[in-house]
C-alpha cells in the first residue's frame, strides 16, 4: 500500500502549483483553472486521509463530492464574471479590476 | 370669613383663566366685564374681611398640606391679621380703581384682553402674597407678582425698549430674590419650619449672628422687589409699561411687598439690631438719592418712579428705626396717593396723545380740570402738606426716627421732605401751569379723559385726603397705631409715648419744610422761570450727575454686564467654538486621518489580498507548529 506521505506530497505539490498560479497569473481564466488545481489537491488529501483513517471511513469521499459540486458552481460563476468582464473591457487581466482601490 | 378669604384671590384667578383663554376669540373689547366684576367682588369681600379684623376677628387657616417630605412641611394656608387687612385694603382698592381706569386707558389696544388677563393674574398673586401664612408660599407669590410685573412692563413688547425694560426688571429682581430664597432656606435650616407663627415664636432662640444673616438675606429680597439702592435700577425703566400698570404694580402694591415682608418679619428683625440699622441706612440713603434724581428728570413718569423709590426708602427707614406702624401707615397712604398720581399722569399723557416729556407740556390746568385737581391733591399729599394723608404718615416716620434716637436719619429724611415737595410741585407747575410749550395743534386737541378714567381719580383722592385724618389723629396713638399694635407688639422697641410738645414741634418742622419746598418750586418755576436753567448751570457737575441718575446703570454695565459679556464671548469663541467644537471636529479628523493612513492597503488587486491571506495562513501555521513543539 502506498504510504500516506506520498499522497500528501502530491497533494501539497499540486496545491502549491495552484496557489502560485492564483497569485501570479494575470488572466482570469488561468486564475480560475489554478483554483481548480487547488481544489483537486485538497480532494486528493481528503481521499487519502479517508482511506487511512479507521473510524469514520468514507466521510472524506463525501466531502470530495461536495467540493466537486461547489467547484463546478464556482467555475460557472467565475467564467461568467470573466465573460462579463471581457464584454466590458475587452481584457481579462485581474489587475484591471481595481475599482475597490482605496 | 373663611369663604370670603378664599374667594378674594380665587375670583381674579378664575377671571384670569377665562379671559386669558377665551378673551382673544370671544370677549375682545368686552374683556373687562369679567375682570372688573371679579375684582369688584374681591374688593367687597376685602372690605368685609377688613371690618371683621377691625372687630378683632383674625384667621389662621391651614387649607391644604402642600409639601410633606420628612421634616419639611409646608401648608397652603391663610393668615389674616391686622397687617394682612391693611394690605388687602390697599391692594383691592387701588386694584379695583386701576381696573376701572384701564377700561378707558387701554381702550382700543390690540392686547386689550391680554392686559386684563395679566392684571387679574397679578391681583390673584398679590392677594395670595399678603394672605400667605408661611414663607414658602409668600415666596411663590412673590415670584408670581414679579412675573406679572415682567409681563406687563413688556406689555408692548414689539417696542424694543419695553421688552428690554421687562427683562431688566426680571433680572434685577433675580438678584434680590436669590438672597430672599437663601434667607428662607436659612430659616428652615435653623428652625425647621417656615410657618410664620412657629418661626416668630422661635425667633428669640436663633441667636445673634444667625438672625442677622437671616434678616439681611430677607432684606435683600425686599431691596430687589421694593427697588431700593442698589437694586433700584429696574423701577424707572419699568415705566415702559402701560400707565395703569405703573400705578398698580410699580407704585401702590407690588413694590410694597418688600415693606410688607419686612414688616411681617418684624419679630425676626427685632432680634437683630445690625439688620435693623442696615435696613434704616439703605432706606434713608435711597430716599434722598432717588429724590435728588427726581429733581431733574423731565419724563413725567420717571419723576413719579423716582419719587416712588424715594418714598419706599422712607418706609424702610421707618422699619429700620422700629417705627413699624409708621411704615405701614405710609405704605397705606402712599399706595393711595401714588396710585392716584400715576393714574393722573396717565390721564395727562392720554390728553396729550402719548407725550411724556414735561418740557413739552404746560398750561393744561384749564383744559383738564379734574385731572389737575386730583393731581394737585396727590402732589400735596406727597409733599406732606398738613392735613393730608401723606403728612400724617410721613410725620409718623420722622418722629419715629427722631424719638428712636436716629437724629442723623431724621435730618436726611427732613431734607428729603423738602426735595419731595420741590419736585412734586415742579411736576405740577411744569405740567399744568405756565405757558403751553407743545404745538398749538396738540394743545387744541387736549381733552379731559372719559368719566371711566376720571372717576377712579376722584375716588382715590378721597382716601388721599381723609386717610390721615381718620387713622393718624392723634399722631403716634391714632387709630392705625391701635389697630396694628397687636401685630408689632413683639417688635416695638421704642417706648410708647403720648403726643406732646416734642412731637408737636417735630410735626411743625416737617410741615414748614414741606411747604418751603412747595414755595421754592413756585418761586423757581412760576415767578422766575429763568432760575432753573441758571441753577442747573451753576450746579454743573452735580446736575449732570443727577440727570444721568448718578450713572448707576453705566456702573453696572462697566462692572457686571460688560465683563460678563466679554466672558461669555470668550466662552463662545474659545471654549465653545475652540474646545468643544474642536473635540467634536477632532474626532472626525481622527477618523479621516486614520482612513487616509490605512488607505494604501486597499490596492484593489485581488491577488494582492490573496497573497496576504496566504502569508497570514503561513504565519498561523508557523505559530501552531511552534506552540505544539
Amino acid at each position: 500500500m502506498t504510504p500516506l506521505q506520498h499522497y500528501l506530497v502530491l497533494s501539497g505539490a499540486l496545491f502549491s502549483v495552484g496557489a502560485w498560479g492564483v497569485l501570479a497569473r494575470r488572466s482570469i481564466i488561468m486564475v480560475v483553472m489554478c483554483l481548480e488545481l487547488m481544489f483537486n489537491a485538497v480532494n486528493i488529501a481528503l481521499v487519502a486521509f479517508s482511506n487511512y483513517a479507521n473510524a469514520g471511513a468514507g466521510r472524506g469521499e463525501v466531502f470530495v463530492f461536495f467540493v466537486l459540486a461547489i467547484a463546478a458552481a464556482e467555475v460557472a460563476v467565475g467564467l461568467a464574471i470573466g465573460i462579463a468582464m471581457y464584454r466590458l473591457r475587452e481584457k481579462l487581466d485581474v489587475d484591471e479590476l481595481d475599482e475597490m482601490r482605496g | 370669613m373663611k369663604a370670603a378669604v378664599l374667594l378674594i384671590p380665587l375670583l381674579p384667578l378664575a377671571s384670569f383663566i377665562i379671559t386669558g383663554f377665551f378673551g382673544r376669540r370671544y370677549f375682545k373689547d368686552k374683556s373687562h366685564y369679567l375682570s372688573v366684576a371679579s375684582v369688584a367682588i374681591s374688593w367687597i369681600l376685602s372690605m368685609y374681611v377688613f371690618i371683621q379684623v377691625e372687630r378683632g376677628q383674625t384667621l389662621s387657616w391651614q387649607l391644604y398640606t402642600w409639601i410633606a417630605a420628612g421634616k419639611f412641611h409646608v401648608d397652603i394656608g391663610f393668615l389674616v391679621d391686622e397687617l394682612t387687612a391693611i394690605m388687602l385694603l390697599v391692594v383691592s382698592t387701588v386694584g379695583l380703581m386701576v381696573h376701572i381706569y384701564s377700561i378707558g386707558y387701554m381702550h382700543g389696544d390690540k392686547g386689550y384682553y391680554r392686559f386684563f388677563a395679566y392684571i387679574n393674574l397679578f391681583m390673584f398673586s398679590m392677594f395670595m402674597l399678603v394672605l400667605a401664612n408661611n414663607y414658602l408660599l409668600l415666596y411663590v407669590f412673590w415670584e408670581a407678582v414679579g412675573l406679572c410685573s415682567y409681563l406687563l412692563i413688556a406689555f408692548w413688547f414689539p417696542k424694543l425698549s419695553a421688552s428690554n425694560a421687562g427683562m431688566k426688571a426680571f433680572l434685577v429682581n433675580r438678584v434680590g430674590d436669590f438672597g430672599f430664597s437663601l434667607g428662607i432656606m436659612l430659616i428652615f435650616v435653623t428652625l425647621g419650619t417656615l410657618d410664620y407663627s412657629s418661626v416668630f415664636a422661635a425667633a428669640g432662640t436663633i441667636g445673634g449672628g444667625m438672625v442677622t444673616a437671616i434678616c439681611l438675606l430677607l432684606f435683600t429680597g425686599a431691596v430687589g422687589k421694593s427697588a431700593q439702592f442698589p437694586l433700584h435700577v429696574w423701577l424707572p425703566d419699568a415705566m415702559e409699561g402701560p400707565t395703569p400698570v405703573s400705578s398698580l404694580i410699580h407704585a401702590a402694591t407690588m413694590v410694597n411687598a418688600g415693606v410688607y415682608m419686612v414688616a411681617r418679619s418684624s419679630p425676626l428683625f427685632a432680634h437683630s439690631h445690625t439688620a435693623m440699622l442696615v435696613v434704616a441706612a439703605i432706606g434713608t440713603f435711597t430716599a434722598i438719592f432717588a429724590a435728588i434724581i427726581a429733581l431733574v428728570q423731565n419724563d413725567i413718569k420717571k419723576v413719579l418712579a423716582y419719587s416712588t423709590i424715594s418714598q419706599l426708602g422712607y418706609m424702610f427707614m421707618a422699619l429700620g428705626v422700629g417705627a413699624w406702624t409708621a411704615a405701614m401707615f405710609h405704605l397705606l397712604a402712599h399706595g393711595f396717593f401714588k396710585g392716584l398720581l400715576f393714574l393722573c399722569s396717565g390721564s395727562v399723557i392720554h390728553a396729550l396723545g402719548g407725550e411724556q416729556d414735561m418740557r413739552k407740556m404746560g398750561g393744561l390746568r384749564k383744559k383738564i380740570k379734574i385731572t389737575y385737581w386730583t393731581f394737585f391733591i396727590g402732589a400735596l399729599a406727597l409733599s406732606g402738606f398738613p392735613g393730608l394723608s401723606g403728612f400724617f404718615s410721613k410725620d409718623a416716620i420722622l418722629s419715629g426716627a427722631f424719638s428712636g434716637g436716629y437724629w442723623y436719619f431724621w435730618i436726611v429724611a427732613l431734607i428729603t421732605v423738602f426735595l419731595t415737595a420741590f419736585y412734586s410741585f415742579r411736576l405740577i407747575f411744569m405740567t399744568f401751569h405756565s405757558e403751553p410749550r407743545m404745538d398749538a395743534k396738540v394743545f387744541a386737541h387736549v381733552h379731559e379723559s372719559p368719566p371711566v378714567m376720571t372717576a377712579p381719580l376722584i375716588v382715590l383722592s378721597v382716601p388721599t385726603v381723609v386717610a390721615g385724618l381718620f387713622l393718624g389723629i392723634p399722631p403716634e396713638s391714632g387709630h392705625i397705631d391701635h389697630f396694628l399694635h397687636r401685630v408689632f407688639a413683639a417688635a416695638i422697641v421704642t417706648p410708647e409715648h403720648q403726643f406732646g410738645f416734642l412731637s408737636g414741634s417735630l410735626m411743625a418742622i416737617s410741615a414748614v419744610v414741606g411747604i418751603g419746598g412747595i414755595l421754592l418750586a413756585w418761586h423757581f418755576y412760576l415767578r422766575c422761570p429763568f432760575l432753573p436753567a441758571a441753577t442747573c448751570k451753576r450746579a454743573g457737575r452735580l446736575y449732570t450727575l443727577a440727570l444721568n441718575k448718578f450713572y448707576v446703570d453705566e456702573i453696572y454695565f462697566a462692572v457686571f454686564i460688560n465683563p460678563l459679556r466679554r466672558f461669555s464671548r470668550w466662552l463662545w469663541r474659545i471654549v465653545d467654538a475652540g474646545v468643544i467644537d474642536g473635540a467634536v471636529n477632532g474626532a472626525g479628523w481622527l477618523a479621516l486621518g486614520a482612513g487616509r493612513l490605512l488607505r494604501p492597503i486597499q490596492t484593489g488587486k485581488v491577488q494582492g489580498y490573496l497573497f496576504a491571506m496566504f502569508l497570514g495562513l503561513l504565519a498561523l501555521m508557523v505559530v501552531y507548529i511552534i506552540l505544539t513543539l
